[in-house]
């Protein structure tokens, strides 16, 4: 049984079929990258599983549970959690908070609780508290809690993205372009981090352009051109793959 | 930082509990309606402050909790502090039920249909709606509060009454803040599709927002009723909702000591000038424009939450 089962996926906007009768599966453990030209539908896809977009027709299974009719907290409490293409932190907060953020669907106190601060609720918030600040230190950014996510770098907001994805104790992480906008250097510390996270136990999925970091890094890729999935196979297949290149060189006569 | 603060606190709150010593009984009263707005604009701050949601009709909830006290204590002659919950919950309850609908709307559509919420109210209430209400005239006999035997009747014994409220709403609302309750409202606030995407259920949060907001009106309604002792819709008008949206706005979205800043601002000042009183409209305007330039999160924006990181990081600087 596979991790997550994508099945038949078809999404239209207006007259685009932005995802064209997609299928594939992501065992567990593994680090699969989904590439493919800008538009090609790759984030269409990501919006899919976790629960932004309803598809046309098809199917999404997580462990054998359909996902496609449950809004997006559930699929979250499920095991999958994400990070944007296009940051989207909690940019007057402070990074702690942003990723206490993804603590939030493991806790259970609630407002009353806040209000009287059972003795529950304080060990709760402890707990959230130790966890938050070890992802923080596990991403990388330990040294600056307190600090607005609008004040950190570019680097440091992707990767305080991944830290409040993680903190939400997934099984499943999706990145969507994980290395836009870093430098190499921010690059090679990405690729170990993405590697310790699979050491957790977490399977991973992730869209990027840097050929140099998806080569390296992922095991199995997923080819997208025009919302459907043109090839699929471990890195060295697709490299060789003339259709891969074709959708990314064009072709002569083109 | 918070060592400076503290002192600050503790005098104002000490300053608070002698000042109706020095004051007339006319001036104790516009304490009281400072009093009384400033729990009001608290539990819009949930709303507005917090979440984020432009909610425009938090006077219609005041007018359920003043109501129901006024019919409940006319017709039954249920006991004033009895009603203090039961005008919560009454309250409550009518926020699920007009909230529940419209909590997906954003912005400036949220903003459309709640003053549609507070007018619809107003309107009810002057039409005499189930014959309960006494249409414009309102109910008058309302009677007064009565805690362990001493009647709460002059302005003086209300001072206390309703400032002893508020300092516990500031208590209850400030662990409010400080909790995973608090933060899922500034998620929502902040980015709601990065907080449905972290795993909150933000429509709940939404609702859990109003519910609690509207709870607190209530309340404040039952206050004002047996204060005044006379009830008519007029009290409960769109302006209501507009000073309310002003004294949090004008104080510091999610701030509670810029709200109750707000307060004494809002409801004070114009009793100071009240020569002026004509022109209010036109300090108000001037004011928030003022703002919007030079101080646009409020006069006291909310301070960053402060959390024991020191015992968790070594050499932490939290």
């Amino acid at each position: 049984m596979s991790l997550l089962q994508v099945s038949n996926l078809i999404k239209t906007f207006g007259g685009l079929m932005a995802v064209s009768d997609v299928s594939f599966a992501v065992e567990e453990g593994s680090i699969v990258g989904l590439i493919g030209p800008n538009g090609a539908g790759k984030t269409t896809v990501f919006n899919l599983i976790t629960g932004n977009y309803r598809p046309d027709s098809g199917q999404v299974l997580f462990e054998d549970r359909e996902l496609t009719s449950l809004p997006t907290h559930r699929i979250v409490s499920l095991g999958i959690s994400r990070t944007f293409q296009t940051i989207r932190l909690f940019q007057n907060m402070s990074a702690l908070e942003n990723v206490l953020a993804g603590c939030h669907c493991r806790m259970g106190s609630g407002s009353l609780a806040a209000m009287f601060r059972t003795s529950a609720q304080r060990r709760e918030e402890r707990e959230a508290l130790e966890l938050a600040v070890a992802e923080l230190e596990f991403v990388g950014l330990g040294a600056q809690p307190m600090q607005q996510a609008k004040n950190l770098s570019y680097g440091n907001q992707r990767l305080l993205e991944i830290a409040r994805a993680l903190a939400t104790r997934p099984r499943f992480l999706i990145l969507d372009e994980p290395a836009g906008g870093m430098n190499d250097q921010e690059t090679q510390d990405l690729i170990r981090l993405i590697r310790a996270v699979r050491d957790r136990g977490i399977t991973v999925l992730l869209i990027e352009h840097d050929m140099g970091l998806v080569m390296k890094v992922c095991e199995q890729l997923l080819v997208l051109e025009n919302g459907a999935l043109i090839a699929e196979g471990t890195p060295e297949i697709i490299k060789e793959d003339p259709r891969v290149i074709e959708a990314y060189l064009g072709t002569d006569e083109g | 930082m918070k060592n400076v603060r503290t002192p600050l606190y503790l005098a104002f709150g000490l300053a608070m509990a002698v000042m109706p010593q020095f004051l007339n009984m006319y001036w104790v009263d516009v304490l009281n309606n400072v009093g009384l707005y400033a729990i009001l604009a608290l539990s819009l701050n949930l709303i507005l402050g917090h979440a984020g949601l432009f909610h425009m009709g938090h006077a219609a909830f005041y007018a359920v909790g003043a109501y129901t006290t006024a019919v409940l204590n006319t017709t039954y002659h249920i006991p004033i502090l009895w009603l203090l919950p039961v005008s919560g919950v009454l309250a409550a309850l009518f926020a699920v039920v007009v909230a529940r609908p419209i909590i997906h709307l954003r912005g400036d559509y949220l903003l459309i249909v709640t003053i549609g919420i507070v007018e619809i109210v107003r309107i009810a209430l002057i039409n005499n709606v189930f014959g309960l209400t006494g249409g414009a005239n309102g109910i008058f006999g309302i009677s007064r509060p009565e805690l362990f035997g001493l009647k709460i009747r002059r302005p003086h014994e209300f001072y206390y009454y309703i400032w002893m409220f508020a300092a516990v709403t500031v208590y209850l609302f400030h662990r409010l803040e400080n909790s995973r309750f608090g933060r899922a409202l500034n998620y929502i606030k902040e980015d709601e599709v990065a907080a449905q995407g972290s795993g909150i259920n933000t429509a709940h949060y939404k609702l859990i927002a109003f519910v609690i907001g509207a709870f607190w009106a209530g309340m404040a309604g039952n206050i004002f009723a047996s204060k005044m002792t006379i009830i008519s819709p007029e009290s409960f008008s769109f302006w209501e909702s507009v000073i309310l949206f002003t004294i949090v706005i004008l104080g510091g979205s999610g701030s509670i000591r810029g709200v109750i800043l707000g307060s004494f601002l809002i409801i004070g000042l114009p009793e100071l000038f009240r020569g002026f009183a004509s022109a209010r409209m036109l300090v108000f305007g001037a004011a928030m424009m003022a703002m919007m330039v030079f101080r646009t999160e409020g006069i006291l924006p909310p301070l960053p939450r402060v959390y024991p990181l020191d015992k968790l990081i070594k050499g932490g600087r939290a």
